[in-house]
């Protein structure tokens, strides 16, 4: 036993290295400079050591149009997706002829370039002098008035950069659904079905206690994957996404490191620490509520 | 509640160019079930019992035929007004409920006039759990039981809402052969105590014999014999029949008849009124042998085995279908296991003939 301990320890050794390395360390890397006051990354110099770059970013109106953008965004998208991905599921497992096919389509957004489907969406919903893009002119043929959703107000922008963030997180949700839901034993339908159970009760009462796990772990990477939302934005907007007012947190890190104002590491790594905070509360209180109601 | 079987029928579709011809599950099952009775459905693995039992129950519809509970018909009626409860294979038990809400869930489902209040639904829980024992388990969940105990649930949730019928799927085929034995005389005593008909299904022989008041014999689809386990398996219709029913099984020779004799090999055996000449199969149980010395039929012995109450005889003879034949006797006849061979007698009732084309029993008169 005590000799299998250290055999197993010297197969996890190249791991723990790479983890180490590429993971761990940058981490470390990250919080120290987070700390280190007009770090310079040519000259390996900085002023002092302090909490000033905390200071600065959380005053920093651009740092917190990205919180909201980013804040609004998840709460937004994760429960529109996980919840519109179930129903899809569920329709999609109830249907005989052609299940595959519907899986396969439904599956294609998912190997789909995010940039290529950016343009789509932008030849959707922008607004030029000679198209005001279809969403527009089917806005039209319903007497309303044209909108400019990439250039134009506030909400019509938050309501585009939402809609492409649901569509593109959607096939993975309804891939992980689907075949969650096909892992429920048939006899359980058969039981409830024998004892009079209404659909409704069947859906609440079984399936969906039987697939909580994987809905919960839906819910986790969801929450996790909107709040390093970026290049959505980037795709939608452009790289100027401060000038748009639709910035995001993990935008506005890259964007202290290499955009335009770029060039101020200690200031990126401080809003990182800050995004790493909130990710990782978030997690903490769904991992807690999960804990009381995924019963087994 | 009395359940008549007309005709029924159970076809499925082939499937696609690999399976194209069409299987037929239940092949024209024709049957009244007496009220208040365990009846046993019996066969090897494909036989169609499942497949009737879930016709019963509604969860397939017949490809033609009708069911009658008493005197409604209730071919078309979706399972949950059938009244019926089913006890699966593996229990089916709700994994994320515990006991208590397992059992009160078919009581749940209750709409309009049936709605029950919470404490009636509570008194009924009580009562089915008492009926199979589990009232110390009522807030466990599923996972935390042994496989006796979740099956007692099964049970109780099957009979919570007082069916007209219950029907059990092989209810004991994943218990440990102690356990087994137990819960068979448990379900035989629930049934009895409850008086409502039972359908149960197996590939167990022993299971069905030992507590059923009528077995049901299928193959293939078809019904081979219908009758109380003792006349079935004294009196088999066809060779699968005998060949199914009882533990040892049953002792297959290749003999002929001459002149209303009976021949195995060079040994004329048995005397065979009335049965025309020619080859047959002749089956002979386990204890339709007696250990003479001058008896009519020669085996090479292989060894005997004691078991106690009986002595059972491994031999072979050249007329065998199979590689030995194994029969019992009782303890007081000594082997010497030395010995090189052993000769029987046989006892005529415990000796079936079957025709060599289909199969079928011979009759043959017995001479007192």
């Amino acid at each position: 036993m005590e000799k299998n301990n250290a055999r197993g320890f010297l197969y996890l050794i190249p791991a723990f290295l790479f983890l180490g390395a590429f993971l761990i360390y940058p981490l470390i890397d990250v919080f120290v400079y987070s700390f280190e006051e007009g770090y310079n990354f040519a000259s390996q110099t900085y002023f002092g050591v302090g909490t000033y770059n905390y200071s600065y970013v959380l005053h920093d109106p651009y740092f917190l149009q990205a919180v909201k953008n980013t804040l609004i965004l998840v709460i937004i998208t994760v429960p529109v997706s996980t919840g519109l991905a179930l129903l899809l599921s569920v329709a999609l497992s109830s249907i005989k002829p052609l299940q595959d096919l519907f899986q396969t389509i439904y599956f294609l957004p998912y190997v789909t370039n995010t940039l290529a489907v950016g343009l789509v969406f932008m030849i959707l919903f922008k607004k030029t002098a000679y198209s005001d893009g279809l969403v527009n002119l089917l806005i039209h043929a319903f007497g309303g008035s044209s909108v400019d959703f990439i250039d134009g107000p506030y909400w019509a922008k938050m309501f585009v950069l939402c809609f492409y963030t649901v569509w593109v997180v959607m096939p993975f949700k309804i891939l992980i659904l689907t075949s969650a839901l096909s892992s429920v034993n048939p006899m359980y339908y058969h039981a409830a079905r024998v004892d009079g159970t209404s659909r409704l009760r069947i859906f609440t009462k079984i399936t969906l206690p039987m697939i909580s796990p994987m809905l919960f772990y839906l819910v986790i990477t969801g929450f996790i994957g909107a709040f390093k939302a970026y290049s959505d934005a980037v795709a939608l907007f452009g790289v100027n996404l401060n000038a748009a007012g639709m910035n995001t947190i993990v935008g506005y890190v890259y964007d202290m490191l290499y955009g335009n104002s770029g060039g101020y590491p200690s200031y990126a790594s401080a809003a990182a620490i800050l995004l790493f905070i909130i990710v990782l509360t978030i997690t903490c209180i769904n991992l807690l509520v999960s804990k009381k109601h995924v019963t087994y | 509640m009395k359940i008549t079987l007309e005709h029924l029928t159970k076809k499925f579709p082939g499937r696609g160019r690999k399976n194209p011809t069409e299987v037929i599950a239940v092949d024209d099952f024709d049957f009244e079930i007496p009220d208040g009775r365990l009846v046993g459905l019996l066969g090897p693995s494909g036989c169609g019992k499942s497949t009737t039992l879930n016709l019963i129950c509604g969860l397939l519809k017949p490809t033609s035929g009708k069911i009658f509970f008493g005197e409604d018909d209730v071919t078309d009626l979706a399972p949950e007004h059938r009244g019926v409860g089913l006890v699966f294979q593996n229990y089916a038990l709700y994994p994320h409920l515990t006991v208590r809400q397992n059992i009160q869930f078919p009581l749940e489902n209750l709409k309009g006039a049936d709605k029950l209040s919470k404490q009636e639904m509570a008194d009924r829980v009580l009562e089915a759990a008492g009926l199979v024992q589990i009232e110390a388990l009522l807030d466990r969940k599923p996972g935390e039981l042994s496989g006796g105990q979740q099956q007692r649930v099964a049970i109780a949730r099957a009979l919570v809402k007082m069916p007209r019928v219950l029907l059990l799927d092989e209810p004991l085929s994943n218990l440990d052969a102690r356990l087994r034995l137990q819960t068979r005389e448990e379900i035989r005593r629930i049934q009895k105590q409850t008086g409502i008909t039972t359908i149960f299904v197996t590939h167990d022989q022993d299971e069905a014999m030992s507590i059923s008041d009528l077995i049901v014999v299928m193959k293939d689809g078809v019904v081979q014999q219908i009758g109380k386990p003792q006349e079935v398996y004294d009196n088999p219709v066809n060779l699968f029949v005998a060949k199914f029913l009882g533990t040892p099984p049953i002792n297959l020779f290749s003999g002929r008849v001459k002149d209303e004799m009976l021949y195995l090999g060079e040994d004329q055996v048995l005397s065979v009124k009335d049965a025309p000449d020619g080859e047959v199969y002749v089956g002979i149980r386990p204890e339709g042998f007696l250990l003479r010395e001058d008896g009519a039929m020669h085996c090479q012995l292989v060894r005997p085995e004691v078991m106690g109450r009986d002595v059972s005889i491994v031999s072979t003879h050249e007329a065998s279908e199979n590689p030995t034949i194994r029969s019992i006797i009782q303890a007081e006849n000594h082997v010497d296991p030395e010995a090189s061979h052993v000769q029987f007698d046989l006892r005529p009732r415990k000796v079936f003939l079957f025709s060599k084309t289909d199969e079928k029993r011979i009759p043959f008169r017995i001479e007192e």
